[in-house]
């Protein structure tokens, strides 16, 4: 019971979680953002040639599964919905619907420069200038399709979101822009 | 008990299965499709509207997103109007570059086929196998322009540079031995046509393994045996081409009957099918893999032999070396001009078309002599296809029309356009 007392305070003190004896403190914010963070559910919804860098994220050389991501076919068991492709007006309404069958807490990634702000389709009539002014967007790709490692870092960075970190945990490789 | 009535439901266009954005308006007695109305335009991204906004060399990328699964075929077109309107020759190796690399995105495409609609009748298995391939594949996309999707690689008159002597390579870190990395290297330490050959090598055993899940599985035969069967007289009246037009019997394939680039020096079969039922279509896209795989080991040998040229000297179409451009000003302003003017075409119209792996691509360009086309319309082979479904559905139960969209092989990049 002591050894706990002493494991409670250290937690106070540090406030992150303290694993000892067998036991973990952890607040319950904490623990809810953990296991959020970590079983995100993206919704399958490919609207254009990012559909196929998804999947490429997907299938086996990234294999997404093992960031805790499972492809959900209904909005209503998904947690994210990332937004890839060219999102056009005619497709904007039905995509606002699934944004709205989707349960809180939810997320949106846009993913590539047609969702992020229309991109090479700018100028098309009929082509929505960026989703994000259709759905509340969270997190940003660029490329066009950005690659499936980009969208691996982005999606890790949206776990570091729902995890509650302050900021982007951003690291820039050592030798990254010497030339 | 009331009277029975028809059923209409709606299927998409979120729908996993809808292989991107399609609406399906199904009207349906108890479970048999009776009818079916395909809403499409939800990816209607006015390309053709663009394109008579932008000079010719701004709109290649624009050939690269229509069907964003076979990438590089849809730019061939496109550049082979300009070449064909402004009688530009282009280099042989060039013409060898361009087939190997129409060739590698069919086999990237009918390896997404393959996968998706094995996936949209529940098995997950071979998509996992397909993909694998598919990375390779974009590896050499990569190697040689620098993106693994939109390439950009085709220009009128060439292609941008010619093929590199080194692969990318994989690097080693905490959670890769490097000893582990050292073995993923082990195809990469020449050439990109030593990478292309090493896949050349390996990929007949990778279509063997395919056939062992999926050639004589059960379920597989059981969905799609007989399924969507149609006669070719039928499909020519209703303008099929490609594998869905081959499937039923009918030997049409633009590399043979209208030799574009150097088809006509290279020999490969032509993949036919018998009763064009989705099965048949499985079986001509297993064996057109294999063809493409022929041909790319042709295009290697041919191109190891013959260095040389891969852009025609054609100095108004053709940018200047890099390196003169930096050095000399007259060739800097050149530059400039080039990719902000652009060039201007002789007035007149012209159709080129090849076989991309979904069946004819075609490009009708109208110019009248400014530097940017007057019209562009884009033949998209899975149109067609597509305004077939209800002839093709009809009868059949509402699981087999998942399986008859997926053996369309269906994109809607380039349907709405």
């Amino acid at each position: 019971m002591k050894e706990l007392q002493l494991q409670m305070d250290a937690f106070r003190k540090s406030n992150t979680p303290v694993v000892k004896n067998g036991f973990m403190i952890v607040k319950y914010n904490q623990l809810v953002d953990w296991s959020r963070g970590n079983s995100v559910w993206p919704l399958s919804f490919g609207l254009a040639c990012c559909g196929v860098e998804l999947m490429h994220f997907i299938a086996s050389r990234y294999d997404f599964d093992r960031f805790g991501f499972a492809l959900r076919a209904s909005p209503r068991q998904a947690d994210v919905m990332i937004v890839a492709g060219t999102l056009c007006n005619k497709m904007a309404p039905a995509l606002r619907a699934c944004y709205d069958m989707m349960a809180e807490p939810k997320y949106v990634v846009s993913m590539g420069s047609c969702a992020n702000g229309g991109g090479y389709y700018h100028y098309a009539y009929s082509v929505v200038r960026g989703c994000d002014r259709i759905v509340p967007v969270d997190l940003y790709i660029p490329g066009c399709p950005p690659n499936a490692e980009a969208l691996m870092y982005g999606m890790i960075q949206l776990q570091n979101k729902i995890q509650g970190c302050e900021y982007m945990q951003v690291k820039i490789p050592s030798g990254y822009g010497d030339d | 008990m009331g009277e029975l009535k028809h059923y209409t439901f709606n299927f998409g266009p979120q729908h996993p299965a809808a292989h991107g954005v399609l609406r399906l308006v199904v009207e349906v007695e108890g479970e048999t499709v009776i009818s079916i109305d395909p809403h499409i335009g939800l990816l209607h991204r006015a390309t053709e509207k663009l394109m008579e906004s932008k000079p010719y060399n701004h709109s290649i990328g624009y050939m690269d997103r229509l069907d964003y699964v076979s990438i590089l075929p849809n730019e061939h077109a496109y550049v082979m109007a300009i070449e064909k309107l402004l009688k530009i020759k282009v280099p042989k190796r060039a013409q060898y570059i361009r087939v190997m690399f129409d060739e590698i995105s069919r086999i990237l495409n009918h390896l997404l086929v393959l996968g998706s609609t094995s996936l949209d009748m529940g098995a997950l298995t071979p998509w996992f196998y397909t993909f694998r391939e598919r990375e390779q594949l974009m590896d050499c996309y990569e190697a040689v322009s620098g993106a693994r999707m939109h390439a950009n690689y085709y220009r009128p008159g060439g292609v941008l540079r010619d093929l590199p002597n080194t692969m990318p390579q994989y690097e080693s870190y905490a959670w890769r031995s490097p000893a582990e990395t050292a073995s993923l290297n082990a195809n990469r330490q020449g050439s990109l046509l030593d990478y292309i050959e090493s896949f050349t090598e390996q990929f007949p055993e990778r279509c063997d393994e395919y056939e062992t899940l999926l050639t004589e599985n059960r379920i597989w035969k059981q969905r799609s045996v007989g399924i969507s069967a149609i006669d070719a007289q039928r499909a020519i009246a209703l303008g099929f081409t490609g594998p869905m037009l081959r499937s039923t019997g009918y030997a049409r394939d633009l590399r043979v009957d209208e030799p574009y680039a150097v088809y006509d020096e290279l020999s490969f079969n032509i993949a036919l099918g018998k009763t064009g039922d989705c099965y048949d279509r499985y079986l001509v896209r297993m064996a057109e893999m294999r063809e493409s795989n022929r041909i790319i080991k042709q295009c290697i040998n041919w191109l190891r032999k013959h260095p040389g040229q891969v852009i025609a000297d054609a100095p108004k179409v053709v940018p200047p070396s890099r390196l003169s451009g930096k050095e000399n000003m007259e060739e800097m302003i050149h530059q400039f001009k080039l990719f902000t003017e652009g060039y201007c075409l002789p007035e007149g119209e012209v159709y080129t078309c090849v076989e991309q792996p979904k069946g004819e691509f075609g490009v009708y360009l109208v110019s009248d002599g400014a530097n940017k086309p007057y019209r562009v319309k884009i033949r998209a082979a899975g149109y067609p296809h597509l305004s077939a479904l209800e002839a093709l559905c009809k009868g059949h139960m509402i699981s087999d029309v998942v399986v008859i969209l997926a053996s369309m092989d269906i994109v809607f990049g380039e349907i709405d356009r």
